[in-house]
């Protein structure tokens, strides 16, 4: 909520310029997060790229649930994991009940992890990793009715772990300049 | 909007999360029980998506061979030493392969052999991996009137790549041998004994079900068996390699890890189509 709208009072209705600008501020975490996704599926071709589009999903959901869950409402973790199951041909729904998951565990810690220091966030998104990943191996191989390779699913673990401060970096500069809605 | 209490507004919050887990346990037995909704979207999504990744994919491509380059100017002067070695080689090669080929002809015009069809081709580009982390596939670009179809198959200049799985209106998804859903039925070529071969998701797929007698040996070339009419016989697929725990693999003649460009070859084989295939009109592709 913009602080203009938690203090009491009478004033002029937004112009279109800063509604615009407020809206773009509340959907920039959604929005940026969807774009992420599609550029890591865009053509490097490095080995184990493939890893990439689950870990971005994952570090993004994360984090926007833990410092700004009023952007990353349960609504556009759903669009985002059908993104990602479409993208990462996943069995359909896979990352949508990933991403859920996680959001709703990140939900009910958000008081207690989105004060703490950044190592402990860090610590804390390890352990998701490893249960999104093991999630997404057994729903992948349940619906394929076949035991999947282990080490993809490892493999994923690593890269989201790797790729989580890089990430939080970004995210935390964005969340202070661009996606800060008192700034609006 | 509808204005609600505060506390049922609370209370909805917080059925919210509930509700669309639940919702996303349906959408998986949507999508296993209608595989077909969730290749559409897919190739939907691709189909839009291609066109940015074709864009995108020039200037990655020139990077690439930029870092490729100076790799190779490191190592130019022993390659040129093994390429002069390789062209002696391959020199002699090739006037064994033209003595053979004139013999060959001679011996099909004795025989009054039929000689097989030249198969239709079209060539396209990959623009971006579609395996994700438990398959093996490319996303090929293809014009908007393209005329692939599932069930054809592609091969890059090396041997064979794999079949095309999933068609959209300016994309082919091609599911590339080492993944761990691909079987392909092929020979031996010393022997010409017939075995399957099996994709791991690892590089290398394996081999299983050689007759007993016949051990595929280290080094054989494998080629694709016209069994089961999903394959035309003799495509070239690689050679026979044993791993560490002596399981026979195949190392792929097609170079998979680097495929830019592979042609689709329609040799008219309906042996093993997918099932939703024969539903879908050729009119509603060309739309």
């Amino acid at each position: 909520m913009p602080r203009s709208d938690r203090i009491p009072g009478i004033r002029p209705r937004p112009s279109l310029g800063r509604r615009l600008d407020i809206a773009a501020r509340a959907s920039f975490p959604a929005v940026s997060t969807a774009g992420l996704m599609m550029l890591t599926a865009a053509p490097f071709g490095f080995a184990g790229q493939a890893a990439l589009l689950p870990a971005t999903a994952l570090a993004a959901v994360y984090f926007w649930s833990l410092f700004r869950p009023a952007a990353m409402a349960p609504v556009v973790v759903v669009v985002i994991g059908i993104l990602l199951d479409l993208l990462g041909y996943l069995p359909l729904g896979v990352g949508v009940l990933t991403l859920l998951v996680v959001h709703g565990f990140a939900a009910r810690w958000q008081r207690v992890l989105a004060r703490q220091s950044f190592l402990v966030v860090w610590v804390a998104f390890l352990g998701f990793a490893a249960g999104a990943a093991a999630l997404g191996w057994a729903l992948t191989s349940l619906l394929q009715f076949r035991l999947l390779p282990v080490s993809a699913a490892l493999f994923q673990f690593v890269v989201s772990a790797a790729i989580y401060p890089a990430l939080a970096i970004l995210f935390v500069r964005a969340q202070r300049s661009v996606a800060a809605p008192e700034r609006a | 909007m509808i204005r609600l209490s505060i506390p049922a507004r609370q209370a909805l919050a917080k059925l919210t999360l509930p509700v669309l887990i639940v919702a996303a346990f349906a959408l998986l037995l949507l999508g296993k029980a209608d595989a077909l909704l969730a290749e559409r979207a897919r190739m939907g999504l691709a189909d839009v998506l291609a066109p940015i990744y074709a864009v995108l994919s020039e200037p990655l491509g020139r990077f690439r061979a930029m870092v490729a380059d100076t790799d190779e100017l490191l190592s130019i002067r022993a390659d040129n030493v093994r390429l002069h070695d390789e062209n002696e080689r391959l020199r002699r090669w090739q006037s064994t392969a033209l003595a053979l080929d004139a013999e060959n002809q001679r011996l099909r015009a004795n025989l009054h052999w039929m000689p097989d069809p030249a198969p239709a081709f079209v060539t396209a580009r990959v623009v971006a991996d579609a395996g994700g982390v438990y398959a093996r596939a490319v996303l090929l670009s293809l014009g908007p009137n393209h005329t692939v179809v599932k069930g054809q198959i592609a091969l890059d200049e090396r041997g064979l790549v794999g079949r095309v799985t999933e068609v959209g209106t300016r994309t082919a998804r091609v599911l590339l041998l080492t993944d761990l859903n691909s079987r392909i039925p092929v020979i031996l070529e010393n022997s010409r004994s017939r075995a399957v071969l099996v994709g791991t998701n690892g590089a290398r797929p394996r081999l299983i079900y050689w007759p007993e007698g016949s051990v595929p040996a280290e080094g054989e070339r494998v080629v694709t068996s016209a069994e089961a009419n999903a394959f035309p016989a003799n495509l070239p697929v690689g050679t026979v390699h044993y791993n560490a725990s002596h399981v026979p693999e195949v190392e792929p003649a097609a170079r998979l890890d680097r495929l830019e460009v592979v042609r689709i070859f329609d040799y008219g084989l309906r042996g093993i189509v997918p099932p939703e295939a024969g539903a879908r009109p050729a009119a509603d592709r060309r739309r």
